[in-house]
């Protein structure tokens, strides 16, 4: 009896909270990791990774029932015309966060023939998006289980260079503070080729958008600030491509990209330089990075 | 049986303040340590382990240290002298916290043997005397067999209060105002402090 009051008292209280979304959400896996619990839910046709007890905040990564081939959620699409749009097809591309590798296979598709390296802490998540997701690793698409820092410091020691490096390893729930710092950001830049970019899924509100805005900033120079719900940044250490530039990508990839769900022409206007944060924001760094308390 | 009274009042109170701030000092050390470790090594549990394993395991034996250490001559200065101890043993914990963490990350590839190690190098010996400090204020405090397990008690919960406040304080606010350095070195600025007042306290009573 005394065991289900906890529980109980929760479900009360979420059911209150909002009857409809929980009515339709249907869990369909569930498993503890070192790290969190990941979970699997159905609900309106689409499944979602989350690491909450619902996913009505912080889904992971979505994808259609019917159609698993597109993008479910909106800053997947921005993280892809990031990736495509702003250079030359990337050869060897590193990604560090795999969720339900929604992006690295939607990548592995129109690129062939890129080599993808994936960082993923978590070996759940990993296990979790190959049986729930459709992810597919092997010798193309390697899958790296170690911290995202400690990765880019290695691969710099062994000289390893990336076409495109994107990062997606914050939840809503928890940023691992030492992957939003100005001493991170630099360690990747030298990890870019001279025309490599860097496509980054970050934060969209809170008191932290114009602190991480500053650090990249600080790093970067100029860089695309891609924003709708969720807000994607596109820096390139060989300078931006130009508008008529960034359209010519766009028309070269808008067929393959339109299988996911993505209409590059609602993502070109996207494409914006001009600050809309406070400049005078403190850079995060390794002395300096309370990135959770900023994120309120 | 009455043993005889080391401390006056104001010592005293001292006394426990000293313990009430080397408890703020190893939590605040702690946590930073967290930060430290993490370019390297990442953040995981087991990087946390590793850190609370090493303070756990020097602080255990900076107990035993500091109680042999209580039974000649005991005195307010030397007390004094092991706060100072662990407050300039911090110091190489800056300059190491850089290229040396990284050289032993590249030297011990498993991040949990690696963050160990890192640990070991950067807190061990501080921590370790941060441990004598609690039996050595015991030994200073008990002036009688019957009250030596209320002040050994009181000891504990300012001691242990004191790392409370080091804990909640570090990790709520000082990490969003200052930086790591800048917070290693105050806390180090205090202990000097602390432990030069500590040392004029033996003076006068002399």
């Amino acid at each position: 009896m005394k065991i289900c009051t906890g529980p109980g008292l929760i479900a009360a209280a979420l059911l209150f909270a909002a009857p409809a979304a929980l009515a339709q959400e249907k869990l369909v896996h569930s498993e503890r990791s070192q790290y969190r619990e990941v979970r699997v839910y159905e609900t309106n046709g689409e499944r979602c990774m989350c690491f909450t007890i619902s996913c009505r905040i912080g889904r992971q990564s979505c994808i259609e029932l019917a159609n698993p081939h597109r993008f479910a959620l909106n800053y997947a699409r921005m993280m892809m015309g990031g990736t495509l749009l702003t250079g030359e097809a990337p050869k060897r591309i590193l990604i560090i966060g795999l969720g339900g590798g929604t992006i690295p296979s939607a990548l592995r598709e129109v690129l062939p023939n890129a080599q993808i390296d994936v960082v993923e802490i978590d070996p759940a998540v990993t296990r979790v998006a190959r049986k729930y997701f459709g992810f597919q690793d092997g010798p193309k698409m390697k899958v790296f289980e170690v911290d995202g820092r400690v990765y880019v410091k290695r691969a710099l020691r062994e000289g390893v260079k990336y076409d495109a490096i994107l990062l997606d390893a914050f939840d809503h729930e928890y940023i691992p503070e030492h992957l939003l710092t100005q001493e991170f950001l630099t360690e990747v830049k030298s990890l870019l080729t001279p025309t490599g970019v860097l496509v980054g899924n970050t934060f969209s509100s809170s008191k932290l958008y114009d602190h991480e805005s500053t650090t990249y900033a600080s790093v970067f120079g100029k860089f695309f600030n891609l924003k709708a719900a969720n807000r994607v940044i596109v820096a390139r250490p060989a300078g931006l491509p130009s508008e008529a530039q960034l359209r010519t990508r766009a028309l070269e990839y808008e067929l393959a990209l339109r299988s996911f769900g993505v209409n590059v022409q609602d993502v070109l206007p996207l494409f914006s330089t001009t600050p809309d944060w406070d400049t005078k924001a403190r850079v995060l760094t390794d002395q300096y990075s309370p990135a959770n308390l900023l994120n309120r | 049986m009455k043993a005889p009274q080391l401390l006056s009042g104001r010592a005293v109170a001292l006394c426990y303040l000293v313990a009430f701030w080397s408890g703020f000092f190893v939590m605040g050390v702690e946590l930073l340590g967290g930060r430290l470790l993490a370019p390297n090594f990442g953040s995981s549990i087991y990087v946390w382990g590793a850190l609370i394993t090493i303070f756990m395991l020097s602080l255990s034996l900076g107990y035993l240290a500091g109680g042999r250490y209580s039974q000649r001559n005991p005195s307010l200065a030397k007390l004094g002298m092991l706060l100072a101890a662990a407050a300039l043993t911090t110091l190489p914990v800056l300059p190491l916290s850089g290229s040396t963490l990284e050289d032993l990350a590249i030297a011990i590839p498993d991040p949990r043997f690696g963050s160990l190690a890192a640990a070991a190098l950067l807190f061990f010996v501080p921590t370790f005397f941060a441990g004598m400090v609690s039996p050595y204020c015991v030994r200073l405090l008990v002036d009688s067999e019957e009250s030596s397990g209320r002040r050994a008690g009181q000891l504990y919960f300012v001691s242990t209060f004191g790392s409370a406040a080091g804990t909640i304080l570090t990790s709520f606010y000082l990490v969003l105002w200052l930086e790591l350095n800048t917070i290693i070195l105050s806390m180090i600025g205090i202990s000097s402090v602390l432990a030069v007042f500590t040392g004029v306290m033996q003076g006068k009573k002399a």
